[in-house]
């Protein structure tokens, strides 16, 4: 019998190991017999790797199971094909037709043929191999957009508004996406459920977790209310479902705006930072991972928001980020920046603007990021709304949002230096949210709302460009602006800065807003 | 809301522009207008009257800079007057008037800038 060897190489498991497959030649039936599977660890390997020309099976004398399978198979000379010095294959030949020995020229002939073949091999394999890199990564790559798409669907679309809060949220997936998650539950009277979480594992599981994992809590959050049971309950729920070795962490809070009380309990979440006059605390809750025990208890606590607070609550991705150096960006160190007074979104861009100086340029993202701020402002809904009215993006309308706003704090009593500030500061604000915001799309409107909480007023102005890059304010470089170097335009949120007392943004994905605070106690005039 | 003009008189000392209504956007126009009718007798200086200004925004306020700008690049100072406190206010936050003297009155701007120069600033 006659055969013609073949080989192939398999890149299964780590080391690839080495197969001979056997067909039958032209012209006789084709027969295929089983391949010849080489172990990685068979000593034969070794040897072909050294051997300088074809190897005569029958005079082989080697401890190796592959000797044994390829006499079986009826091999009696095998050429190892190398090159680069990295074995990639076996020419097997069977005994010769005329059943006479190979002969030294035969052996010369084949050792040039391998000596030949062996380069064009490699390249066929590399080729193949690129191939399938290309079909895994697409194949990833589709995965990753489904778990993208499940995730965007599962965030909320909109922040909560609650007169006196302000309520700001970031959410970055790395680009292998995780299971990071938030969300904002309307509670009966009035209360507001939060939740941020995150899913060990990333890509379609995590989303698929993620996603039922959200459904349990919007639904059972309603009827139970409490944090702790809230937690429990899901707990239970997602024992059941939960894929081996994931589990979800989650911190569940709910708020009383009326009264500012914070109540929360914690699957082993990352620590919330409260802020308050005395500096930065941890809220601490101790409970399991959701997912991997039945019948877990989960502490309840409870902490009073002041007006002035700021809660931060977050997810590994920033504080678990490294610097080039391998150093990790540290909870220390966000409980530093927390500290520091910035709330809402400005807390948001604090955080991000240090942990990109952290990172360096070029710093990949190691894991999904969640940031959700809530502040108490303290216009809250004991404050007096004096007015509330929406505006067409048309320039010019500013006036009329200045007059509206002068008229509704005409009762105030604020002295006269202080009320041409505030006007100057709406004007520039319903500008920025009709150019900016709005791009000047009439049919957008600007919306306006005043409202006095005794000790503060605030004017809050938004827009619908809240999927936009908020606006920086800077000090405008004036010389540079006489000398031509620089546009003379730009002074908009600067002037805005220097009129009022603070000036806090927040954006959601759809709604940008600025609020423009006028401190009234103790309030001196500078004018 | 009264539309923006600006009108030129010429006095002893430097060309006045009046400036009546707004400074905003729509500013631009009559603004520059102004301005090359008041430069183009080659005076030392200018003074801008904010007497009968009501509002001005921030993109009046790049106009100004934009005007002052063509000023110094022409050697010529420009002196303001008749701002309403808070616009005085804004003039020194912007640091406006760290490039343009602010005068309490027309006779004293008109008097005074070519002295005071680019870069006068009244005590």
């Amino acid at each position: 019998m006659r055969r013609r060897w073949s080989f192939r190489r398999s890149a299964e498991g780590d080391q690839p190991a080495l197969v001979a497959a056997v067909e039958a030649a032209a012209g006789e039936p084709a027969v295929e017999a089983a391949p010849v599977e080489i172990a990685p660890n068979d000593p034969l390997v070794a040897y072909f790797q050294g051997a300088t020309g074809p190897v005569d099976l029958d005079a082989l004398d080697l401890d190796s199971p592959a000797v044994a399978d390829l006499r079986a198979a009826g091999v009696r000379m095998v050429v190892p094909l190398v090159s680069q010095g990295e074995l990639i294959g076996l020419l097997n030949l069977g005994p010769r037709r005329s059943e006479q020995e190979y002969s030294a020229d035969d052996r010369k002939l084949l050792a040039d043929l391998a000596g030949h073949a062996a380069p064009a091999v490699r390249v066929a394999q590399l080729v193949r191999e690129q191939q399938a890199e290309i079909r895994e990564r697409e194949r990833i790559e589709g995965e990753l957009e489904v778990a993208r798409l499940i995730q965007q669907q599962f965030l909320p679309h909109e922040l909560p508004e609650l007169p006196g809060w302000q309520v700001a949220a970031y959410y970055q997936p790395a680009r292998q996406v995780g299971g990071d998650f938030y969300d904002f539950l309307e509670l009966p009277d009035g209360q507001l459920g939060i939740v941020v979480g995150d899913v060990t594992d990333k890509g379609v599981p995590a989303a698929l977790v993620m996603a039922t994992t959200h459904s349990i809590l919007r639904a059972e959050a309603p009827r139970l209310v409490s944090p702790g049971e809230v937690l429990g309950r899901a707990n239970d729920l997602l024992v059941t479902e939960m894929p081996a070795h994931m589990f979800v962490t989650c911190l569940y809070a709910v708020l009383d705006p009326a009264s500012g009380r914070l109540r929360y309990a914690n699957a082993g979440h990352n620590l919330p930072y409260l802020r308050t006059e005395d500096g930065v605390g941890e809220l601490r809750a101790t409970g399991m991972p959701l997912g991997l025990l039945p019948g877990m208890r989960y502490e309840e606590k409870e902490a009073a928001l002041a007006p002035g607070d700021d809660l931060l609550l977050h997810s590994d991705g920033l504080a678990e980020a490294h610097s080039p150096e391998r150093q990790m960006f540290g909870f220390p160190r966000l409980a530093k920046l927390t500290a520091e007074g910035k709330s809402g979104q400005e807390l948001i861009d604090l955080l991000l603007l240090e942990l990109a100086k952290f990172t360096g340029p070029g710093w990949e993202q190691e894991d999904d990021i969640t940031l959700v701020t809530l502040r108490r402002s303290g216009a809250g809904p004991d404050a007096a709304a004096l007015t509330e009215f929406e505006l067409a993006s048309e320039p010019g309308n500013e006036r009329i949002a200045i007059e509206r706003v002068a008229a509704a704090v005409g009762g105030l009593g604020l002295p006269p230096a202080r009320l041409e500030r505030l006007k100057t500061a709406v004007g520039e604000a319903v500008m920025n949210a009709i150019e900016h915001g709005n791009r000047n799309r009439p049919e957008l409107p600007v919306g306006v709302r005043v409202a006095t909480s005794g000790t503060e007023l605030v004017v809050r102005v938004t827009d619908q460009g809240g999927d936009r890059p908020a606006l920086q304010a800077e000090r405008p470089d004036l010389e540079a602006k006489l000398a031509g170097e620089q546009s003379p335009r730009g002074w908009g949120l600067f002037l805005i800065e220097s009129m009022v007392d603070e000036l806090r943004t927040s954006a959601d994905g759809r709604r940008h807003a600025v609020e423009l605070v006028v401190r009234l106690e103790g309030a001196e005039d500078h004018g | 809301m009264a539309e923006f003009r600006a009108t030129v008189r010429q006095r002893a000392g430097a060309p006045v522009i009046d400036l009546h209504g707004q400074i905003d956007r729509a500013a631009d126009g009559p603004l520059t207008a102004a301005y090359a009718e008041a430069a183009g007798q080659g005076p030392g200086a200018i003074v801008l009257n904010f007497e009968g200004v009501d509002y001005i925004n921030s993109t009046g306020i790049a106009l100004i800079v934009g005007l002052l700008a063509r000023a110094r690049a022409e050697r010529r100072a420009v002196g303001a007057c008749g701002l309403s406190d808070h616009y005085r206010e804004i003039f020194e936050i912007t640091r406006l008037s760290d490039f343009m003297g602010i005068y309490a009155d027309e006779d004293s701007a008109a008097g005074a800038p070519a002295a005071a120069g680019n870069t006068g600033r009244q005590p």
